[in-house]
């Protein structure tokens, strides 16, 4: 299996070409096998490789496998190469496990819904380039990877493309991830031109054997505009919300456990470099930060129940950037992991929800599921207690060591005091509003229809078992950390931690999560949606602004959608016409003269012969 | 013997009684016969030079011309007939489909 690494990704690919190409006539049936069966067989494969891996380099180092030589020229090269070590490993296993996982349940989910074949054949493209992105050896490899994930993105966003604003957010994903993309393609420019390689290993050595400061800061920064987009970081995070109006497994499997968490990881690969740029660490860190507590206050007032996920998702991706950005990456990615268990588990937790309700995503409508869906109440209360940080589930873990590490990292130790205090108060708001989130779907009494209460279901064993696993590893995820186990593992750069400050991250991470539990309880477990409207009269200008997400949009149209339009229109309707008008007179001329010359045919077969004698008698007379 | 002048005057005088006639009728077939009259004329210089030079040149080009002529009066009917199919005239003023 080491030496056909390849066929990881390719077994998932091949699902994709056998439900693009077939899927719809073969139908339904066929669909349901290829789609989750090549995700399983691609988990194996993949588990396979890492107990192979494992055997045969103990000690962690760097397993490269050449497909082929792409491209060479000059003292340029890259290599066609998966590689695996113990970082690649980890994402390995999230992908393909948590990815096989959202596979069936998306059987059960999508099983009434127009277009399956082509559902699973994008999610099947997607767990491929997904694959692709966490098993290349290099940046090159890694951006094949990065784009596809990104496509995958755009089309089962837009995938009810019958609905605008499902349309309008793909498109959006699609433009801010471009933004992106430039930096990463700037970043990698940068090393082509001056390393003359994009090979992991290969940057690192040469960046490490001394090079001009400014270039290491400049291509951390570039990547790091990239992992903005990708991982939906400020500024560049209006993306993620939208992209809800995908179907919901797509928004647990690529918006919230799997390609969103690919920036945490690009900062992670290419640790070497950033600990020679602390200016980068410390941009990302402080993005990170603010992100996280941004995100979280907005959470607070979303009513769709997909929303506030999304938001949370966004806080979550700023706690991990947190993290590898204080220094801390076996932290940062300690989180990515957990927060795939407890967040797709959200998500897969909220599509249940949304399946019982009959389409229903307003939180305002629900209440008092509880007792109707059993199992979705009971796996969605334990991701919400994970993502809170409660202890021992496995948030609480890996949030509070990176806090901890924020505490106490040694690249900013002024600044880490701030970027705990703030990453402090966003786990009080992740407590408070994903409890809030809980009392109102789930506790009070039934606000919606009778029609939909009717058809209130649990719903079918494909949904709800991943959604058992899923829990599982939300409680026991923590456990990575017993003995610094993934520490120990991952054998990424780290710091030590003085006992006084773990102590003080740990107390302050527990007395948050009590206290926003304790808060949303008090006021929307007790009084519901009254809450809600208390809020809004005590305080309606800070109500109206988190609802309207700080006018982060409206901003984002009025300063750079709204001029560019106006610009390109400016082009389009002054300086293309005018070039266009330019060239446009050279077939006016001709048309005119020809529209003044026609007139000589007169149809009239003796003027032509006129014609001709009076051209003979004058050229007979020219020459005679 | 006569001089080959002569015959020269005489064969511009019908060339140009051809052109004419090309001119200046309306009836196809009257064209027709004006054209007939000025590859006569051709064939009238040809032979008066012939005759002047005592060379066979100029024959074997006034055979060349009555057979090309012939071939010309058979492509011509065959159009003035369709002409006719479409039109019910052959008048050339009327076959005027192909100006502005």
């Amino acid at each position: 299996m080491l030496n056909h690494l390849w066929l990881i990704p390719a077994l998932p690919l091949l699902g994709f070409l056998l439900n693009g190409l077939f899927g719809k006539r073969l139908g339904n049936g066929f669909v349901s096998l290829v789609g989750p069966l090549s995700s399983f067989l691609s988990a194996v494969a993949g588990t396979v490789a890492v107990l192979q891996y494992h055997h045969q380099y103990p000690n962690g180092d760097r397993h490269v496998d050449v497909v082929y030589n792409w491209i060479s020229s000059g003292g340029v090269g890259a290599d066609l190469a998966f590689q695996l070590d113990p970082l690649s490993i980890v994402m390995l296993l999230v992908v393909t496990w948590v990815g096989f996982l959202i596979h069936l349940y998306s059987v059960g989910y999508m099983a009434h819904e127009e277009g399956y074949w082509r559902y699973f054949s994008y999610l099947n493209l997607f767990l491929a380039e997904m694959l692709v992105l966490v098993l290349g050896s290099s940046y090159l490899v890694m951006f094949v990877g990065w784009e596809g994930v990104g496509l995958c993105s755009y089309l089962l966003i837009g995938f009810y493309y019958d609905k605008d604003f499902a349309v309008a957010a793909g498109k959006k994903a699609f433009v801010v991830n471009r933004i992106g993309d430039f930096g990463f393609l700037v970043a990698m420019f940068l090393m082509f031109a001056y390393f003359g390689t994009v090979d992991f290993a290969k940057v690192s050595q040469i960046a490490s054997g001394g090079v001009e400061p400014g270039l290491v800061t400049a291509i951390c920064l570039l990547l790091f505009l990239g992992a903005t987009g990708k991982s939906a970081q400020i500024p560049l995070y209006v993306w993620l919300p939208d992209a809800m109006a995908g179907p919901t497994p797509v928004s647990a499997l690529i918006h919230a456990a799997t390609m969103v968490t690919a920036g945490v990881y690009m900062i992670a690969r290419p640790n070497a470099l950033y600990r020679l740029a602390p200016d980068a660490l410390m941009v990302v860190a402080i993005i990170g930060a603010l992100t996280a507590i941004f995100a979280a206050t907005i959470g607070i007032r979303q009513n769709d129940i997909k929303k506030v996920l999304a938001y949370s998702t966004v806080s979550q991706l700023g706690f991990m950037f947190i993290g590898v950005g204080v220094g801390a990456f076996t932290a940062g990615i300690f989180h990515l992991i957990t927060h795939a268990f407890f967040k797709a588990c959200l998500f897969l937790g909220s599509g249940s929800v949304i399946h019982a309700m009959s389409g229903e995503q307003d939180i305002r409508r629900m209440g008092g599921l509880w007792k109707k869906i059993p199992i979705t109440a009971w796996t969605f209360l334990i991701a919400t207690i994970a993502i809170a940080g409660f202890p021992p589930l496995s948030g609480f873990f890996s949030k509070d060591e990176i806090l901890a590490s924020a505490l106490a990292n040694p690249y900013f130790p002024d600044l880490g005091v701030w970027i705990w205090a703030i990453g402090t108060v966003a786990a009080l708001f992740t407590a408070f509003y994903m409890f809030r989130l809980f009392f109102l779907t789930f506790g009070g009494s039934f606000r919606g229809t009778q029609e939909q209460e009717h058809h209130l279901h649990e719903s079918p064993w494909t949904m709800t078992v991943p959604l058992v696993v899923l829990a599982a590893g939300s409680i026991l995820g923590g456990a990575l950390t017993v003995n610094h186990f993934l520490e120990h593992w991952l054998e990424l750069p780290t710091f030590e931690v003085s006992p006084a400050r773990a102590w003080l991250a740990m107390i302050a991470s527990t007395i948050v999560a009590i206290l926003g539990t304790w808060f949303a309880y008090a006021l929307f477990g007790r009084r519901g949606l009254a809450a809600d409207e208390r809020f809004e009269r005590r305080a309606p200008a800070v109500a109206r602004t988190l609802e309207n997400k700080y006018y982060v949009d409206e901003f984002y149209d009025e300063a750079l959608v709204t001029p560019l339009e106006r610009f390109s229109r400016f082009l389009w309707r002054g300086i293309d016409a005018l070039i266009d008008g330019i060239l446009a007179l050279g077939g006016y001329v001709v048309a005119a003269v020809g529209d003044l010359l026609r007139f000589l045919q007169t149809g009239n077969v003796r003027n032509y012969a006129l014609m001709f004698f009076v051209g003979v008698i004058v050229f007979i007379w020219i020459f005679a | 013997m006569i001089p080959t002048h002569w015959f020269l005057i005489l064969s511009a005088i019908l060339f140009a009684i051809g052109v004419c006639g090309v001119l200046t009728r309306k009836n196809g077939i009257t064209i027709f016969m004006s054209i007939e009259l000025m590859v006569n004329a051709v064939n009238l210089t040809f032979l008066a030079y012939a005759r002047q030079f005592h060379q066979i040149h100029g024959l074997i080009f006034v055979f060349f011309v009555m057979a090309i002529a012939a071939a010309e009066a058979a492509v011509g009917l065959a159009i003035f007939i369709s002409l006719f199919h479409h039109r019910a005239t052959i008048d050339v003023d009327e076959a005027n489909l192909m100006r502005w």
